[in-house]
Order: C-alpha cells, then structure tokens, then sequence
C-alpha cells in the first residue's frame, strides 16, 4: 500500500473494471416487504439487476384447495393486506359471477364504500412510506395518523383494523352499523385535510421534488407490455381503471375521476396516488347518500348465506342449512370463471374453477404487484443506487400480494 | 460483563450525594430500556408495526425507538411476519451475526407458531429456528398486546430471565373478568 | 369477453380450435398446443383483434386427464375493451414432458407468470430466456401446485433446533405470564373490577 501522501496522478490509478455485485437483501430497511435485488453496479449507476422475490410465498393458492370457498377468505385478506376489504369483495365477486346472483344493492353500496376506504389506507400506506424513506418522517406519522382513523372505522364494522375477513358469497358477514355513515363521512373529510397539510409541506420541497421527478421513467409501452394496470399504468399515461372500462356493482352510477399522470416518473406515481385518494373520498361521500338504512345486505339463498342463529337452534331447515353450508361448503357449480375488480395496485383478477363441490378446484389470483414488481428490472436499470429506494416505493409492491 | 457485586459508597469529590446499587440490575436497567430494535419485516404484522411505532401507540415510549438496521448494533430482533422456507436462513443469518445480549420477539402468529400456514413454504414458528423470548400472538395482534410483550420483555430482562414467554390478554372483553389465564408471579420489585 | 374474437380466431386457425364455450360470459377458446405461439401472436398484431395486454398466465392440473395440465391465459384490449381466455392442453398423467411455447416475446409480462407456472406446475415453456424458479427456493424438488404434491410437505432449507419436544416448545403453563400490572394474586383488591359481573 502506498503511504497517502505520495502525489497520485489520476491517469496512472487504475480503477477497478469489473461491475460490483451488490445484494439488497431481502431485510432491507427501505424496501417495503421482502425483496432481493442482485445489482451489478458500475460506479453508483446499475448495469444489471435481479430482482428476486418470493421470501413471502406462503402458498395461498395451495391452501385454497384445502377448504370451502368461504375459508379463502382470510387468504385473501392476506394478499394485499393494506387494502384488504378490496381483496374480499373482488373474492366474493367472482363467486357470486360463478353463482350467477347479484347482491342487494344496499349490499353493494356498503362494499362499495369498504372498499374505497381500503383503497384509501392503501394509497396512504405507499405514499407515507415513500415520503418517509426519502427522509419526511413527519409526512409519514400524519398519513399513518389518517390511516388509524380508517383502521378506527373498519373495526367498528368489521371487528378487526387489518385483516377483516369481512365478505362473503352473496354478501356482507354483518350489515353496516347505525353510526358507520356519519363516522365514515368525518373520517374522510379529516383525511382530506390530511393531505392536503402533507401537500403543502411536500410539494414546495425542492429536495423530495428532485428526488422523484424525472427518476424512474417506464414508457407506455412498456408498462402496457409488462402488465402493469393501477396506479403505476395511470401514471405512464394510460387511463385504465377496471372502475370506468368495465364498471361493476355500482361504479358505472357514482361520479368520480381518473387521475392520469404524463411524465410517468415516481412523482408522478406519488401524485397519481394522491389524486385518487381524494377521488375515493368523492366516491365514499356520494355512497354514503345512497346507502339505504335498512333492507337485506345478503342475497336471501338458503344454499349460500348462513341462516340467522335462531332459526338454526329452532327449525330444522335451519340446522341442515347450517351444516350444510359449514360442513360441505357452500357449492358452486361446476366449470371456470375470470373476474376482476381495481384492487389498490391494479387490476385483481380471480379465476376459479370448479368442479362443483364445496371445495376449489384450483383459486388464481392474478396479483397486480407481481407484474408490477417484474417491470423493476426495467425501471432501475441505468438509475442510479440511490434512486432505487423512490422507485421501488412508488411501485408499491406488497409481498403478500406478489408472492402470495 | 464483570460481577463486581459490591455495595460500596462512592463518594463523590465534594462528598455530597451517592448512590448504591449492585451493578447487574443497574445494567439491565439500562438495557432494557434502551433497545435497539432490528425490524426483521415480512408481511402484514408490518403493518401493525408500523401502526405501533407511530404517535398513536408509540414504542418510544419505552425506550425502544431506535431501528438499527445492522444486526450487529441491534439487541431486540423483531420477528415481524410470516418466515418463509426460502427466508429461513436469511433469519438465522441475521441471528447470528447480533451481538449477545440479544433477544428476539415474535411478533404476531406466524412467527411464533406459523399460523394457518401448515404448509411447504412457511417455518411453523421462529422458534425452529432461532431460540424466541417473547411471543406476541394476533393475527396481526393488537398494538396494546405487542406493547404488553414489550413490557413483558423489559421485565424478563430486569429479571434476568430467559425464560420465553407469551403475551395473554389480561380480562375476557366479553365479559370484563379476569381470565385466570394470567396468574401474576411475584410483587414488583424494585429494580 | 368478445363473441367476434372467437370467430376470427375460428376463422383463421380453423385447425387449431378444438373446443371454445362462453361459461358465465367469458369467451374460451381450447387450442392445439402446437398452434399457441402462433394464435397468441395473431391476436396481438391483428387489427381487428389488438390484444395488447396479458392479463394472466396459469396452469391448472387435471391429474385424471390425458393431457394433464392446462395452460390458460387471458387477454385484454385496452383500445377495444375485449378479453378472451385461451387455453392448451399438454403434459402426460405423470407430469412430465409438459412443454409450450413461450411467448415471452411478444408480452414482456409473461416472462415472470411463465417462471412461476413452471416453480409452481412444472410446465415447461420452450423460448423462454430465463426459465427458473421465481417463487420458491432453487433446492426446492417438486411442483408444489400439481394436486399429487402434499400440501405440508416442507423441504427445510435450515435444519431445525435440535430442542427437545421442539413441537410443543416451550411449554407455557398457567402461571406464565406478565408479572407487572395488577397484583390480584396478593389479595390486593382490583379497584376497577366489578365485584357483581355477571358471564353472560
């Protein structure tokens, strides 16, 4: 080793010409959930990347297999767990197109305004976490502070803040509380003064701005041929939403819009998120004029919704109804269907098939993050290191999603 | 760790106050309210992990603020979320590579028992892997249970006890008794 | 899901359809397996067609039948709004010698759905550029998916603690529990307990 003060010309150093090889491992502080990035780095700038998932797979579609159709549902609630009542009413959706029956629309309206909320938490999640790991902490804690309100309100209905497990085939498990209208409404204008402080103190930041714009840059085309849908295809320009193409339950009659972005970087993938925050609120406002305060929120099928306890300890349709349903599972008949709803990511899609018995035959879901997560490759490559942490924030790959 | 056991007066230069104390409970004083935590994040109890260190149920409450996300300046490794087949030696990895005294918590099911994932891909349980100290059942459990483990574990650190232990809920909700589950050990002694 | 595409396919690859129905409304369409590329490459540059997103990539394993697996994919148009499910039929009973071709090619987005058919079926796609396990770990043996794989068969990749009654561990009995808080089993009578509660 030379001693430090001996005068180096430049041109006689030789730098090292080998790529390094860098593994972000999957226990990384700024990567959400369990990821391994293999890089190949020249200088801070990567040539190549892996991005290798899987740490979170925990065989979902696996143990859909060894139940009844309605025991998928707490699997699913652990797909995308920041949003999980959007998985639960996708579910429910594509049994009940299996079944051919619609549920009331009071039923629908209550999903509706679930499901919103969970879209809400979600994009609240993304952003807090993509603030928080570019060094807004206090963005963050405000976001998580409107996240608990949420959370205050789904355990209030659903008996539990994260992981509800609250739909089912033909309906709701329980009907909408008497207080839920008026809390959800204050819940949501309090999130809406929430983003906009977080605006306020974000967007005039010339760092964070800098940090996002221009980083990341995915062309339509790509995001198209990638599979991308959500919020990350919305902000490469393509206005996509499964909500206005192919409208379900009751998203064709509420007025709401579809932010776009144009320059399909990471702020325009933080701004996209944004943006649809406040369209959901405008969604959950105008469902909640319309929710009815009494009326059925289950399909009334003796052969898929549970009777009520009294009749099954009184009657004797009621105890084989029961049992039935318990016991065999509830029974879909027999073939395939593909139906999908705008999960917080994307498109969720679920196909089924059945081979007419109480339990799946086989239950894909086709997660939006995983393809989200396969265009990683081609959104940091040629980025710079520290560049990888907005991109993949903004990605919002959710591991129990992309890995299932 | 030197077991200087000693009731000796210090005294000071001007002579004014002193303390005595035996240095091992002073130092597990200390340690167990200054944990530096690892957040070993997987899954959906991250979610609550995240809800647990934020204003609303703050951890930093109980000294235990600072995430270190290098295991070797961690003492507290959070085992948040499931452990997958394929995670497994990650987790041991990390394990290994913390400096003693070191203790792990199990936060939520799957990583104290695995949860409903009886299958292929999921390890039923850190503690196959990894000897646990505190196990915070929930799925994912409620931020005032994972505050409790905390608790529970600053007080098995006070004791010295490495013994694991789990987190019960204190009444029934349904109908405010107490459980009889948790028969509470010894008076609180002073530390 | 589109009536028209099923008859443009019908009239173009009139060899190739084997099957096609509409159950609950989703136009599918069964294949020969030889002609997968060649369909699938159709429908993404024709016209008339533009299906230039797919949706899903899958496998699912009819062990009772001969061919075993079917591999399905869904397509979408986003300019003309029409999706369609297709689907080929390959593989023996026993699993092996299930191959088809990729078309990783023509949407970027298959490269990743078809890793993870082939981790989680064992269906081969020839073409693909990187055909290894995405989902689980490279040791792992086996097709967890097929319905011949048990479902808690576990190939541990860290061999586990050597404790005894490691199941079972460690064992918690009733007194285990939080020695702070409320001292009830001194006798110190809880001021917040109501002495009249009732179990409901």
């Amino acid at each position: 080793m030379e001693p430090l003060d001996v005068e180096l010309d430049e041109a006689e150093v030789e730098f090292p010409q080998e790529p390094m090889l860098l593994n972000v491992g999957p226990s990384h502080p700024a990567m959400h959930g369990t990821v391994r990035c293999v890089m190949e780095l020249s200088g801070e700038s990567i040539n190549k990347v892996d991005v290798q998932v899987g740490y979170l797979h925990r065989g979902f579609e696996k143990m859909c297999e060894r139940g009844t159709w309605t025991q998928v549902f707490p699997y699913i609630d652990r797909c995308n767990y920041v949003s999980p009542m959007l998985n639960n009413v996708g579910y429910a959706l594509a049994c009940e197109k299996m079944l051919g029956i619609e549920v009331p629309e009071r039923c629908q309206y209550y999903r509706m305004m679930l499901g919103e909320l969970a879209r809400m938490s979600d994009h609240l999640t993304c952003d807090g976490a993509m603030a928080m790991e570019l060094g807004a902490f206090t963005p963050f804690l405000w976001m998580i502070k409107g996240r608990e309100m949420l959370w205050d309100l789904f355990e209030e209905e659903c008996g539990a803040r994260l992981t509800h497990s609250f739909g089912r085939v033909g309906g709701m498990a329980h009907p909408p509380t008497d207080g839920f209208k008026e809390n959800a409404l204050a819940v949501v204008r309090h999130i809406l003064s929430i983003i906009d402080e977080v605006e306020r103190l974000l967007l005039g930041n010339r760092i964070f701005l800098d940090r996002l714009e221009g980083v990341g840059v995915i062309s339509a085309e790509d995001a198209i041929s990638l599979g991308w849908t959500g919020p990350c295809l919305r902000a490469a320009g393509v206005a996509y939403d499964v909500r206005k193409a192919h409208p379900y339950m009751k998203y064709g009659e509420v007025d709401f819009d579809v932010p776009v972005g144009q320059a399909s970087d990471c702020f325009d993938r933080f701004m996209v998120r944004i943006e649809e925050i406040k369209q959901s609120a405008r969604i959950v406002e105008q469902c909640a004029e319309r929710l009815a305060d009494s009326g059925p929120v289950n399909v009334d099928d003796p052969r898929i919704i549970l009777p009520p306890k009294e009749e099954v300890y009184s009657t004797i349709e009621g105890t084989i109804q029961h049992f039935k349903i318990v016991m065999e599972g509830l029974k879909l008949p027999a073939g395939e269907v593909y139906s999908y709803t705008e999960a917080g990511n994307g498109e969720l899609g679920f196909y089924l098939v059945s081979d007419g018995s109480g339990t799946p035959y086989r239950v894909r879901i086709r997660p939006p993050c995983f393809l989200v997560t396969g265009g990683l490759e081609r959104v940091i490559t040629g980025q710079m290191m520290a560049d990888v942490v907005p991109c993949f924030g903004s990605l919002n790959m959710i591991g129990g999603e992309c890995d299932r | 760790m030197g077991e200087i056991n000693s009731n000796e007066v210090l005294e000071t230069g001007v002579g004014e106050g002193f303390v005595t104390t035996r240095l091992v409970p002073l130092l597990s004083w200390a340690q167990k309210y200054s944990l530096f935590m690892y957040p070993f994040v997987t899954a959906c109890c991250g979610m609550e992990f995240m809800a647990v260190s934020s204003p609303r149920y703050d951890f930093s409450r109980f000294g235990s603020e600072a995430p270190r996300f290098s295991p070797r300046q961690s003492d507290l490794l959070w085992v948040v979320g499931t452990i997958t087949q394929r995670q497994a030696p990650v987790l041991k990895r990390i394990y290994e590579q913390m400096a003693e005294p070191k203790w792990v918590l199990a936060f939520g099911t799957c990583a104290s028992c695995g949860g409903f994932y009886d299958n292929y891909a999921c390890v039923a349980g850190i503690d196959k892997i990894i000897p646990a100290d505190v196990y915070v059942p929930g799925c994912p459990p409620r931020p005032e249970g994972v505050l409790d483990g905390l608790m529970l574990l600053q007080d098995k650190i006070q004791r010295g006890d490495r013994t694991p232990g789990v987190v019960k809920p204190r009444r029934d909700p349904a109908t405010n008794q107490k459980m009889g589950l948790v028969e509470l050990r010894r008076s609180r002694r002073t530390a | 899901m589109s009536q028209a595409l099923v008859e443009l396919i019908q009239a173009k690859f009139p060899q190739a359809v084997i099957e096609t129905h509409a159950q609950h409304g989703d136009e599918t369409v069964v294949l020969e397996a030889a002609q997968w590329k060649a369909v699938h490459q159709f429908l993404f540059s024709d016209p008339r067609a533009r299906m230039n997103m797919l949706m899903d990539l899958t496998a699912v394993d009819y062990p009772e039948r001969d061919p075993r697996f079917e591999v399905v994919t869904h397509l979408l148009s986003l300019d003309k709004g029409h999706r369609i499910r297709l689907k080929a039929r390959v593989g023996d009973p026993d699993g092996d010698d299930a191959e088809i071709d990729s078309v990783t090619d023509i949407w970027a987005s298959a490269n990743w759905m078809e890793r993870e058919c082939w981790d989680m079926m064992g269906v081969r796609f020839r073409g693909h550029p990187d055909l290894r396990r995405i989902l689980l770990y490279p040791e792992f043996i086996g097709h967890p998916l097929r319905r011949d794989y048990p479902a808690d068969k576990i190939q541990p990749l860290v061999a586990y603690r050597e404790v005894d009654n490691i199941e079972k561990l460690p064992p918690f009995g009733e007194e285990e529990g939080m020695p702070f808080g409320r001292q009830t089993h001194l006798g110190v009578p809880d001021p917040d307990a109501d002495e009249d509660a009732q179990v409901n």
